[in-house]
């Protein structure tokens, strides 16, 4: 499996650490419910399908990317950097 | 019997090799198989099952019989299909799966008992008592199964991995392979064009066929030769490509030194590759499907199209009398090659009763070959027509029962082939494999014409999908003719008629899985063991299919077939693990004092990739306790000196450095003073502790954090995450800086005036109080030095650049030992902290809250953090979790042990009267007895309360007292003299 990291190019997958889906850039306020926070340290959808994930590259750049990869195919349909993709949402 | 003037072998280099210890002869070109059948050797193998005689089948790598042993002692290589293997000087092989020779095999008494050991018979038989299964059962069914056996020895040949990149890879050079690569070469595009075979060409190295007015082969040859020319091609021969995976990522093996003497253990004998490629052509072929017959297994029963190859590639008669079993017009072609070689044809028998003959041969249509006789070779053939039978002398048979394109790689993500009844085959379905176009056989386009101009096709679909422009290439002339078959899949009768040669599966094995209703294909297989194996049913799945289809009254497409997985031929795990052997599975951190450390005797022990010393053995020290002992009582009474660089350094530097640390530490860094030192501790989002350790602030804007050893890299990426995915606006850079610098321990009464003897400015507990930091000059060396303690003691942490380590840890060693202080190792270190109570990844292990270590008040209130909301939760609260208390000893037995469990002193050792769990031990010569830190039910509540201990592993039980964990110094007083 390749990645496309967009700072190195399109890079074999054992240069990178796999972290599970992009929920984990929507951290909670302090003050949010338990339920908030439960949800995003937990719950995830699990569905098959394209899902947004976060990926490191580690034995590369070291950026983090927000990878969008279809679980039932494994194919790739984009991916930008973290530091982008919480920028624009901020 | 060797032919004259035919084949691609160079008789002028003959080459001895020996099968079964007997010596014979072939040339440069021969593979084993040929090179045997021109020494007329046809017995070569004896089948999995029942032992029978079995002799080559194929000419290349679906061979079900011919698997020989390579080579002897640890070199030795099971399981080699003699159709693979290239002949050189000196090759050694030898059959499998006979004892006590080849000719006489004690197991063939199995044949015998045929009618019992069909379908199932292992899964009926083997069923009570269950205790048989694994102590006898197995051992006898492992012993009769056979395929060759490792040697149980390290082999020392030499395996490599490597990586390649193209723009388009070409799978088979057939004609089909070959015009795609010089169609995509010529236009400019960096192609890969991987092959099997010892030399390009497919088919066109095997028949008569003639490409542009000239031999096939010398066709395939010109093209070569122009691709050779390319600096935007590699070929790539012996390479198989061996599976596909996803983004365009394949694996192929390169036997890249099977064919030669080359054994020395320098010489690579395989690479296994990785290609990247953007577009893909497999042009991979097709493969000849056998006709089940009764007794269709004696040795000298051959694919038509392998006689074929060994007359024409070869220059080898399989015969001196063949006859022709065919459903279809290909399979004709055999007599006539034959008849060109001067090799007696006695008929040719097809099933078809409107089949024409296509030369001067005798022709019988409309029959079918419904028995054979012969031992060990065959000796002739009975024929069934409807007017009657008749049986033909004959050594050789050469069946053909149709082509079944090769779809085996286009079905490994998941894909599944297209049933095509005009061809009466699977066809690979479109689209299957991202960016991968067939073309040719494989696709079942099988006349020559046909696979060139499909090549082409699929070359300008490649260059249209990369932007390429194409450049006109001219499709050379080749024969055309239409591809005429009947479907014959098994000939009616009694007795035994073969599907998979391998594993001696016959046509009543597929009928009676279907009748006791392993109707489906994947059952089928599983119960008749049906496509397993090396060649993974290459020649018979899909005539299995058929029957399957016909004894469950569906149709062949529905019957579908069984899962395609990788590698499309065998591959060696040591070729796929190649670089990961011995050291380069683990490859050795070594700490800037590696060199002094060993010298002085020092065992190291292993901490992740890094190597740390054990400890350090003095003279007439004989076991690791008196060194430890000793250690440990240095650095409580004079100064030692630990290598601590293993732990992970990260620098961190900008105007919100501070704030980040605020945020992945639960205590306050913001308030830290320059020039002062703080522990942390980390933890992750969901309230558990990650991490702990120091962090340094040498100015407003720049701090040093420590890790542990073991987190180093995990902190690492913790950083980067917060850093880029929740806290992109902060201003702040880090890098790890671990191996940059070399940093000792230096703890013990005398610390202090060891530090001034080799400081160029002398320090005062004034001017350096506990935790205190700042640069220093050692030596004449910029450094840093830390007022820190892992030990209890009056303690410093002195770091230089790394290149000085060296040199820096023997100045202080050697100013230790004047002090009647010394160099101490990991386990004195273990027990100097467990003396005080320190945790460890051993105490946080995942599992463990700040609350658990006693830490909960470290999360401040003032702030956020990770983690900090997880960690309130109340069943993480809970007074009665397990929480960090100290052990000592207080029975008859005094030895603890880490990975003990508590239990109430009255009450069983079971699950459910479990208190906690011991994760610390060491023997403490300060207090003259074990000390143990560990988890124990409602903590601190609990201390005074005796337990009992159990290590059910070791079998070691005590009786412990639960005590505060810091057994020494609770107050701090003696790291602040």
């Amino acid at each position: 499996m390749r990645l496309p990291c967009p700072i190195c190019g399109e890079r074999d997958i054992r240069e990178f650490y796999y972290q599970g889906a992009a929920v984990a850039l929507d951290r909670p306020d302090l003050e949010a419910s338990v339920e908030a926070w439960q949800d995003y340290v937990y719950l995830r959808d699990n569905q098959p399908g394209p899902l947004r994930e976060m990926w490191h590259h580690d034995s590369g750049c070291s950026a983090w990317i927000v990878v969008t990869r279809n679980t039932a195919t494994h194919e790739v349909l984009g991916a930008a950097l973290a530091t982008d993709v919480k920028r624009t949402k901020a | 019997m060797r032919l004259a003037n035919k084949g691609l072998i160079d008789r002028k280099a003959p080459v001895s090799f020996s099968f079964d210890g007997v010596t014979y002869n072939g040339f440069q070109g021969d593979t084993l198989a040929s090179a045997l059948l021109a020494n007329e050797v046809r017995l070569v193998a004896r089948s999995f099952k029942y032992h029978r005689p079995r002799g080559v089948l194929t000419a290349g790598s679906e061979e079900p019989n011919a698997l020989t042993t390579i080579g002897s002692g640890a070199q030795a290589d099971p399981n080699v299909r003699a159709t693979v293997q290239e002949i050189y000087s000196g090759l050694e092989a030898r059959s499998q799966n006979a004892w006590p020779s080849l000719g006489f095999d004690a197991m063939a008494i199995n044949d015998l008992a045929a009618p019992f050991l069909g379908a199932g018979f292992y899964y009926k038989t083997f069923m009570w008592p269950r205790a048989f299964w694994e102590r006898v059962y197995e051992p006898i069914i492992r012993r009769a199964a056979g395929l060759g056996a490792l040697s149980g020895q390290a082999n020392a040949d030499k395996y490599e991995r490597a990586f390649a990149h193209c723009d388009l890879l070409v799978i088979g050079a057939g004609p089909a392979g070959l015009m795609a690569a010089l169609t995509a070469a010529r236009a400019g595009v960096d192609v890969i064009l991987a092959d099997e075979d010892s030399i390009m060409g497919g088919r066109l190295n095997a028949e008569t066929h003639r490409v542009d007015g000239q031999a096939g082969c010398d066709w395939a040859a010109s093209v070569v030769a122009e691709l050779a020319d390319m600096d935007n091609v590699r070929l790539m021969t012996r390479t198989t490509v061996t599976g596909a995976y996803d983004q365009g990522t394949y694996g192929a093996l390169e036997r890249v030194n099977h064919h030669t003497n080359l054994r020395d253990g320098k010489a690579v004998l395989e690479t296994f590759w990785r290609i990247a490629a953007k577009q893909t052509v497999r042009a991979a072929g097709a493969l000849e499907r056998p006709i089940a017959f009764q007794t269709n297994d004696r040795p000298g029963i051959m694919m038509a199209g392998a006689v074929r190859a060994y007359v024409n590639r070869w220059g080898v008669a399989p015969g001196k009398t063949v006859t022709v079993f065919a459903n279809n017009d290909d399979a004709h072609r055999t007599a006539i090659n034959l008849q060109d070689a001067g090799v007696h044809v006695a008929a040719v028998i097809d099933s078809r009763a409107n089949a024409k003959a296509l030369g001067d041969y005798r022709l019988i249509t409309g029959a079918e070959v419904c028995a054979t006789s012969g031992r060990k070779a065959l000796e002739s053939i009975t024929y069934r027509t409807a007017s009657g039978s008749d049986s033909i002398s004959t050594d050789c048979l050469a069946m053909s029962g149709g082509w079944n394109p090769s779809v085996h790689m286009t079905c490994h993500m998941n894909g599944r082939p297209t049933w095509r009844e005009d061809i009466a085959s699977f066809v690979p379905t479109a689209g299957s494999i991202p960016n991968m176009t067939v073309a040719g056989a494989c696709n079942g386009d099988f006349s020559t014409a046909a696979c060139l101009a499909a090549g082409v096709t699929a070359a300008q679909d490649v260059l249209a999908a990369l932007g390429v422009k194409f450049v006109d290439v001219t499709i050379p002339e080749a024969e055309n003719s239409v591809y005429k078959m009947e479907p014959l899949w098994a000939v009616a009768g009694k007795g035994r008629a073969w599907l998979d040669f391998q594993n001696d599966v016959s046509v009543k094995d597929i009928k009676q899985a279907a009748r006791e209703n392993f109707r489906f294909v994947e059952h089928m297989k599983r119960y008749t063991t049906q496509g397993m194996a090396t060649d993974q049913g290459k020649n018979s799945n899909v005539n299995a299919l058929a029957l399957l289809a016909d004894a469950t009254g569906r149709g062949i497409p529905e019957t579908g077939t069984t899962t395609f997985r990788p590698p499309y031929s065998p591959v060696s795990i040591a070729a796929m693990g190649a670089g990961a052997q011995g050291k380069g599975f683990m490859p050795e951190r070594f700490i800037t004092s590696h060199a002094a450390t060993v010298e002085r005797g020092a065992p190291m022990m292993e901490a992740g990739l890094w190597y740390r010393p054990s400890y350090f053995p003095a003279k007439d020290e004989t076991n690791w306790r008196q060194s430890c002992d000793r250690e440990v009582n240095l650095v409580r009474e004079a100064v030692g000196i630990c290598d601590v660089s293993t732990l992970g350094k990260i620098d961190i530097q900008g105007p919100d450095a501070a704030a980040l640390l605020d945020f992945v530490y639960t205590n306050m860094f913001s308030t830290l003073k320059v020039g002062r030192v703080r522990y942390g501790l980390m933890l992750r989002e969901d309230g558990h502790v990650m991490d702990d350790g120091t962090t340094a602030r040498l100015s407003d804007t720049h701090f040093v954090m420590t890790t542990t050893t073991a987190a180093a890299g995990q902190v690492m990426r913790h950083l980067e995450f917060v850093t880029q995915c929740l806290r992109p606006d902060w201003d702040v850079r880090f890098v790890s800086v671990t191996e940059q610098w070399a940093q000792f321990a230096v703890a013990g009464p005398k610390a202090r005036d060891l530090l001034n003897g080799v400081l160029d400015t002398p320090i005062d507990n004034d001017n350096w109080p506990f935790m205190a930091c700042g640069d220093v000059t050692v030596a004449g060396v910029q450094g840093r030095l830390f007022r820190i303690s892992f030990s209890g003691e009056h303690a410093y942490e002195i770091a230089v650049p790394a290149r000085y380590g060296d040199g820096v840890f023997r100045l202080l060693l050697k100013q230790a030992e004047a002090m009647g202080g010394g160099a101490y190792g990991m386990e004195a270190l273990n027990v100097l902290r467990i003396e005080k109570g320190f945790i460890t990844h051993s105490e946080i292990h995942g599992r463990v809250t700040a609350f658990d270590v006693g830490m909960d008040r470290m999360i401040s209130a003032k702030k956020d953090c990770i983690g900090k909301v997880m960690a309130q939760r109340d069943g993480l609260l809970d007074e009665d979790r397990e929480q960090l208390m100290g052990f000592k000893p207080v029975g008859v037995v005094k030895q603890l042990t880490a990975g003990a469990h508590f239990y109430p002193e009255d009450e069983e050792a079971t699950p459910d009267n479990d208190q906690g769990y011991m994760t610390s031990v060491g023997f403490s010569p300060t207090f003259g007895h074990f000390l143990g830190l560990g988890f124990v039910r409602g903590g601190p509540a609990r201390a005074g309360d005796r337990l009992r201990m159990v290590d059910a592993i070791r079998g070691i039980e005590a009786v412990v007292e639960v005590c505060h964990p810091v057994f020494l110094d609770p107050k701090g007083e003696r790291t602040r003299g």
